[in-house]
Formats: C-alpha cells, structure tokens, sequence
C-alpha cells in the first residue's frame, strides 16, 4: 500500500456487536485527521442481531464510491474467524489478512444444520494469503473486557497502515478521551498488545 | 442518547448521510420534523432530537409524521418528515392530496429506499411517488450532497409551493464522509392564512387545483434544465455516456472516470432536452438507475435511444463491479477477469435474537406448540421465523399480522377447522397500524388469539420509543399508553387479557393453550424489556454443570445465541432408536442470567455461576 495517490481499501469484518464499524470509524478518523478523503460503509442487515457485518473503508485523495470492489482490498480485518474466510474474495493479490482466531457459533451451527469451518486460518493461508492470526478475544479477556477486542484489532492493524501506528493509537485515545476517559490507559495496553501479537505472529511464521 | 452538540458553522465534519439531512434540516431554519423509526433512515429524526430551536417527535406512523409536517407548513413553518420506503406507502393517502393543496412553509420528504434489501420485506423505488404524485424528487449521491440538496429542497419547496421527496438510499444514509457544514438561519413562519378553496379538498374546491398540479410540473421541468442540481461532467471517451442519479453516479464516476456523465440530482421532473444533447453525442447512452427503469422508460417514451435494465440488473446496488462487466458486454467484448481469490463456502450467519431476549420464551413456546397457524409482523420478533424455532407463518407490512389473522380464521376450510390462529405484534407495531386491525377482529368476531410482545422499544431499528415505553424522542418522561386498557377499548372482553411474563415458561405455555380454545378474539401481553435498552437489568448468569448435562439439547431449542453444543453424540436406545445428543455450555460473560433455558432442562444442569456479573461490571465502566 502508498500512500497518497492510491485509494486505501480496508474491508472490516465480523458480527453483530463486536464493535466492527467503530473500530473502522477511528480508522477512519486517524486516515481523516492526516488529510485523506474518506468514505466508510456498512453492509450489514440487522447488525445488532448476531448477523454478518462488513464494514468497508476507502481512503486516498478523493474517494468516489463508497464500496470496496471484490477483488480490490488491501487489507482484510477479521474480528471472527468464520468471518474472514467469508469475505476472502474481497482481496487484491498480495493483500494481507489479520484476523482473530476466537469464534461465534451462530444457531444454525449449534442445531447442527451447518458445520463451522475446521480451521479457518489454514484455509485461508491455503488460498496464497499472508495471514496473521492471533487470539484477540483472548487477549480482551485477559484484560478483563471483551469489549476491548476492537482496541486489539485495532493495534494488530496500526502497523500495516499507509500511516504512522501512532496516528491510529492517537485516533483510538482520543475518542476514549473524550468519551470514558478512564478508558484509555486499558486501551492503549489492548491496543499494544494486538500490536505485539501480530509482531510476534509474524516472526514466528 | 448522548450525541454532540450542533458543530460550529463552516466545520468538516465526518457525516453519515442521514447526519448531515438533519444538520441541513436545522440549518435551514425547519420548525417541525416529525418520523416514524425505520432503517435506514431512523438516524436523521434521532440526531435532529440534539438540535435546538426546532420540535421534533416520533409519530406512530409515517402517515401521521406527513400530517404533522403538512400542519405546520399551512403555518407558514419550514417542515419535514423521514421515513423509509415502505413508509411513503403508509403515507400516500395524505401525500396525493398534499399535492394538490400545494404547501407554504418549505416541506421536505426524505424518503430512504433500501436498495440491495438489508432490512425490509420488500425493495421499491420511491422515485415513482414522485412521478405519481407530480412533485419534485432530488436524488444526493452522497453525504456532503444530502446535506446541499435538503437545503435546496427546501428552497425549491418554497418556490413551488409543493412537497420535494429527498430520495435516499441504504448507501446514502449509512455512508459516512466529509460533510461542509454552514450556519443555522432563522425563519419566522409566516402565519396561517385562511383559505377554504386551498385547503378543503371537496370536489368542488379539488377540482379548479389539479390545473394547477400541471402548471407547477411545467414549471419544474424548465428548471430541471438549466439547474445546477443537473451538471454534465464532460468525458473525453465518447463511446459511452452516462445518466445516473443518487449513488449510482458515484459508482460510475469511479468507474468510467472519462465518460460524459449527466448526473440528475433533480431527477423528476427530467430535464429531457439536456439528455437528448447527450445522447446525441455518445455512441451508446447508458442509464444507470437504482432500482427500476424508470428514467430509461420516460426517454424511450420521449424517443431518446438509450441502454439500461437490458445490460445492467433489475435488483440491487449498482456498484463498480456490476458496472464494468455489464458496460463491457455493450461493445462485445469479453467481462473483466473477475476476483483473485474464489469466494469461500462458510456457514450462513442470518441475524438472530439477541441472548436473553424476551421473544424467546414466546417462540420457544408456541415451537413446542401444535396446530396454530402464526400470523406474524414487522420487528425483532418476525426472527421467530428462523432457526431455531421455525414459529411464524406470514410477515407482510406493518400492523398487517392482525387483519391477516381474521382473514385466516374467516377463510379457513375443513382441512384447517382444528387449527388455532395467533397473531404476533410488537408494542410499537401495534401502535403504528395494529389497533385497527385489531377492532376489525373483534367487530367482526374473529377467533384469533393475538400474542402482543410489549419489549418497550421499537426493538428491530434500535430501541426507539413509541406511546407504549412511556418516553419520548429525547428521552423524556411521556404518557405511557396502557395495553390492557387499550386492548379492552378496542372491544376485547376483559377476562380474555392476560399480562404474562415470557420468562416463565410454564405460565406463558397455559396462557397460549387456554386463549387459543377460547372461541373468542383473546389478547396475552408479554410484558419485559428489550435486552439492548438502557434499563433492562442483568442478573447472576448461569454455567451447564457438565456431569449432570444428559445432551437432550433442550436448552439449545430455547435458542438463545449465548448457549453452544460443545459436542454431539448418536445414541442407540435399548429400543434400536437413534437419538442424537447434544451437550452443550453456557457462554458465561454473555448469558444475562434470564433463566429461561434452566426451565427446560430436566437433570438441573443450569446452575448459577460466579456472583459477579461480568455485564453489569461492563456497565459500570
Ligand atoms: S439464562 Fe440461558 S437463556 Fe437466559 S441468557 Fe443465560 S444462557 Fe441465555
Ligand atoms: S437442557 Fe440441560 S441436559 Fe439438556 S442439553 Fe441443555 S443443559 Fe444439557
């Protein structure tokens, strides 16, 4: 990804109530607060009903359509495993995956009706993605939030940005800051500790 | 509701489409607004609430919200309502007269059009309520766009003294982008003139007034070919050449970024002489139109050769990658190579109710029921008829579950004599189109037992409040409509009104048996909040004790999303019958701790887990 004369395509993605689109607004607001035009979508029915929910954002200099192409992402962010194998399609070559390992089991895979996919992140490395998979759920829950699964996310992302990591933490405190101040020390560890996690994933692998 | 103030004037600000129609709104100096919730253009009443200096309510329907905003225009105020497609239906009866009085303050109707169907039964094109009706209709393409184009709307309202429909999309009011947003001016209503030939519309007095529909059109259409809400973007590729309106023109812009585009922000009436300059100077001309033909229909009328729905798709959003293929196929050659990476096969994921909803207990009951046919409707409560409780029969519109009842038990044959009909409402449903339907079933002595599930909230569009939650659109203490009483006014007999708990199952299963033999119109009012509104109180959450749990799967039918199958098993019972096993556990930060999957469960495996509730503690944060 560059900077500045290219159209940034980043296409969140996850359930009903992880957070998916607020997380893409701040990505939004730090792409925003360096000058880019910015245009950010929802696809997403009945989003606070445990349904699918894609968010889509464009940056760059002018931004028309708000839609990112199948084909055309650069960067696919997954808060649920299941969630990022469904919108793989969505991806350039050479685009990179970030995603949760944690799992939604939705109804229709607890009656037994469908399967929930063996291993998500193979599946997805199998297609000839660079994948970065950790336990963002985990993570939350360690810092004794689950909410703060977006945060995580957030940092896993921060350095694969045509942006600065810093110009995105930034964005993250400052709506905490403004909002549940005495929420920003624990989001700016959950934001590091995504951060880390991806680091090391990638290292590792 | 804690949104922020009014920006300054003359700020950027990164606004949804539907934020920054109530911005424009306010500016504009707009006395009234009036709506009735429903996605995807709920927002724009719900940020005009944190405006000052102007009134705004949730009405109970849309028709309601447009007589208001008539009411105060005949005042000479700056008015507007909102509502989403299937509203302007509701609406129509006051609309095709509104049309004829004409209006004085400025009336603007935004109308959101969910194209591509992400919550609504049906996807239609409002732009014919304009054509229908002889009004203008201006279409934005985006944020910043719906921002300018209401506040021409109202300017353009003025100056024709008639209604302007703003026609939205899902991709307008949902998209977010850099809005320039201006300052507030003031408007002073003119005051109400009286005048009877205007404004009571008998015959004799609507008769000398549809001339007068006819000369505003003309007039319309002079303006829709010199405004500025109607530019040509020049290309350098004359092979093809585009007409769109609304998104549809951002997608073509992006991508033929050399094609000559006319782009219709004032999209009815057509400027027609401006599309035919165009279509002679392209080789093909294209309309691109969400969703019906509509526009490429009037310029095949007017013998302006064009392409359209024969290329590109009848339903849905017309983005990028629908665009470039199907303008390819025009000249023949062969459709851009389509995405890298196959798309993978992965497990539908349709939305559900939410863990600890109230509807769950009245689902999981009448799915253990026999013989009902379910009349269902518009809300939260319509997911009853997915997994895993395949409980609801019909959804048509709203308030249309109780007219569909009568007409069920009416016209029922032998082959249905020993079935129960029940009709399923919401509170805010009920209030919207359902009492009607209601006195119709006890006028006309119908055998229908209706199920009203009071979560107090329009629960599907966000929890917005109605006259049965006993607050209004800015939160604040409102009279609170009492069900019971409303049910009996409407010619329910009292001892055929129960109020029940559906967390208690046992109690909920009686009420259900004992009201659907009954020969007579029965009501049973569900009475506990939607789990997603402020004060819905958690308790102590449960855990499956693993030793105890048998795997009857009988929690898992309750169908609460916060109880899993961790394994299954087939057994072969001493009979030879197989039975499949599932054991399950309890998500434990997620289960509120309702109780409602512990009552099915026969070996007591739901016990209570750790006192500290993990959302309470979120809460408290
Ligand atoms: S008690 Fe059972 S039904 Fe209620 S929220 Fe917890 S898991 Fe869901
Ligand atoms: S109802 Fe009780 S025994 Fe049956 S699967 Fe659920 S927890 Fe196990």
């Amino acid at each position: 990804m560059t900077a500045s004369n290219k159209t940034t395509n980043i296409l969140v993605c996850g359930t009903g109530g992880q957070g998916v689109m607020t997380a893409t607004e701040i990505l939004a607001e730090a792409a925003l607060s360096l000058g880019f035009d910015a245009k950010k979508t929802e696809v997403a029915g009945m989003s606070q009903r445990g349904g699918v929910v894609t968010s889509h954002l464009r940056f760059g200099e002018r931004v028309l359509s708000p839609q990112i192409v199948p084909g055309e992402a650069d960067l696919l962010v997954g808060f649920e495993a299941a969630e990022a194998l469904r919108w793989v399609h969505m991806l350039r070559p050479g685009a990179v995956v970030l995603m949760n390992v944690g799992r939604l089991v939705p109804p229709v895979v607890n009656i037994g009706l469908f399967d929930y996919p063996e291993d998500p992140v193979a599946e997805i490395r199998a297609l000839g993605l660079e994948v970065h998979a950790f336990d963002a759920s985990a993570l939350a829950q360690e810092l004794g939030n689950i909410r703060l699964g977006n945060t995580v996310m957030l940092g896993a992302m921060a350095d694969r940005l045509p942006f600065p990591a810093e110009v995105l933490r930034e964005a993250v405190l400052a709506r905490f800051a403004s909002r549940k101040p005495q929420l920003v020390d624990v989001n700016r560890q959950a934001f590091e500790l995504g951060r880390r996690a991806v680091a090391e994933e990638a290292l590792a692998a | 509701m804690g949104a922020p103030l009014p920006a300054p004037a003359a700020s950027r600000l990164f606004l949804s489409g539907n934020e920054a129609v109530a911005r424009a709104v306010w500016e504009t100096g707009c006395k009234v607004a009036a709506a009735y919730p429903g996605t995807p253009s709920t927002e724009i009443l719900e940020e005009l609430a944190h405006y000052p200096d102007l009134y705004a309510e949730w009405s109970v329907n849309e028709k309601v919200s447009l007589e208001v905003a008539l009411g105060a225009s005949m005042m000479g105020a700056r008015a507007f309502c909102a509502m989403k497609h299937v509203g302007l239906n509701v609406a129509s009866d006051a609309l095709m007269t509104m049309t004829v009085t004409g209006t004085e303050g400025g009336l603007v109707i935004a109308v959101a059009d969910d194209v591509g169907m992400s919550s609504s039964q049906n996807e239609q094109d409002s732009r014919f309520w304009g054509r229908f009706a002889h009004l203008p209709v201006l279409e934005p393409a985006d944020a910043q766009e719906a921002y300018a184009m209401t506040k021409a709307a109202f300017e353009l309202a003025e100056r024709h003294r008639c209604p302007v429909i703003l026609r939205l999309t899902t991709r307008i009011c949902h998209v977010k982008g850099r809005v320039e947003v201006g300052e507030r001016v003031a408007v002073e209503p003119a005051g109400f003139t009286k005048d009877p030939r205007r404004w009571v519309m008998v015959p004799g007095n609507a008769k000398p007034r549809l001339p007068l529909m006819f000369e505003r059109e003309a007039a319309l259409a002079a303006e829709a070919e010199t405004s500025d809400l109607n530019p040509l973007f020049d290309g350098s590729d004359l092979s093809v050449g585009f007409v769109a309106s609304g998104p549809a023109f951002m997608h073509v812009r992006e991508a033929f970024p050399d094609a000559p585009l006319l782009k219709l922000g004032l999209s009815c009436p057509l400027p027609l002489h401006k599309i035919r300059a165009l279509a002679g100077r392209v080789q093909h001309l294209v309309v691109v139109e969400e969703t019906e033909p509509l526009v490429e229909s009037e310029l095949k009328a007017a013998g302006i050769p064009c392409h359209g729905k024969d290329i590109l798709p009848r339903l849905g959003e017309l983005a990028p990658d629908v665009l470039r293929p199907a303008v390819a196929r025009l000249f023949g050659g062969a459709a851009p190579a389509p995405a890298h990476v196959p798309a993978q096969q992965v497990f539908p994921r349709p939305p559900t109710m939410c863990v600890a909803c109230p509807h769950l207990g009245v689902y999981y009951t009448l799915s253990q029921m026999r013989n009902l046919i379910i009349s269902g409707d518009i809300g939260c409560y319509t997911l009853g008829a997915g997994h895993p409780w395949n409980a609801l029969d019909t959804c048509i519109s709203m308030g249309a579950s109780m007219g569909m009842a009568l007409g069920m038990d009416k016209g029922r044959g032998a082959a249905d004599a020993n079935k129960k009909v029940v009709a399923v409402i919401g509170d805010s449903t009920f209030l919207h189109m359902g009492m009607q339907g209601l006195l119709d079933i006890t006028y006309n002595r119908g055998n229908v037992t209706i199920l009203l599930l009071d979560n107090r909230a329009v629960g599907m569009t966000g929890g917005q409040d109605n006259p049965g939650t006993g607050r209004d659109l800015h939160g604040e203490e409102a009279q609170r409509v009492d069900f019971a009483k409303l049910c009996e006014a409407l010619g329910v007999k009292r001892e055929r009104i129960r109020v029940v708990d559906p967390y208690q199952l046992p109690v909920l299963f009686k009420a259900l048996r004992e009201e659907t033999k009954v020969e007579e119109p029965s009501v049973i009012i569900t009475d506990r909040p939607c789990v997603l509104i402020d004060h819905y109180q958690p308790t102590k959450p449960y855990l499956v004790v693993d030793e105890r749990c048998t795997g009857c799967g009988n929690c898992v039918d309750v169908g609460c999303p916060a109880i899993h199958v961790t394994r299954r098993e087939t057994e072969v019972k001493p009979s030879g019958k197989e039975v499949e096993l599932s054991f399950v556990r309890i998500e434990t930060s997620a289960c509120t701790g309702c109780g409602l999957c512990v009552q099915p469960c026969a070996p007591e495996a739901i016990v209570h887990a750790d006192p500290v509730h993990p959302i309470q503690f979120l809460r408290k944060q």
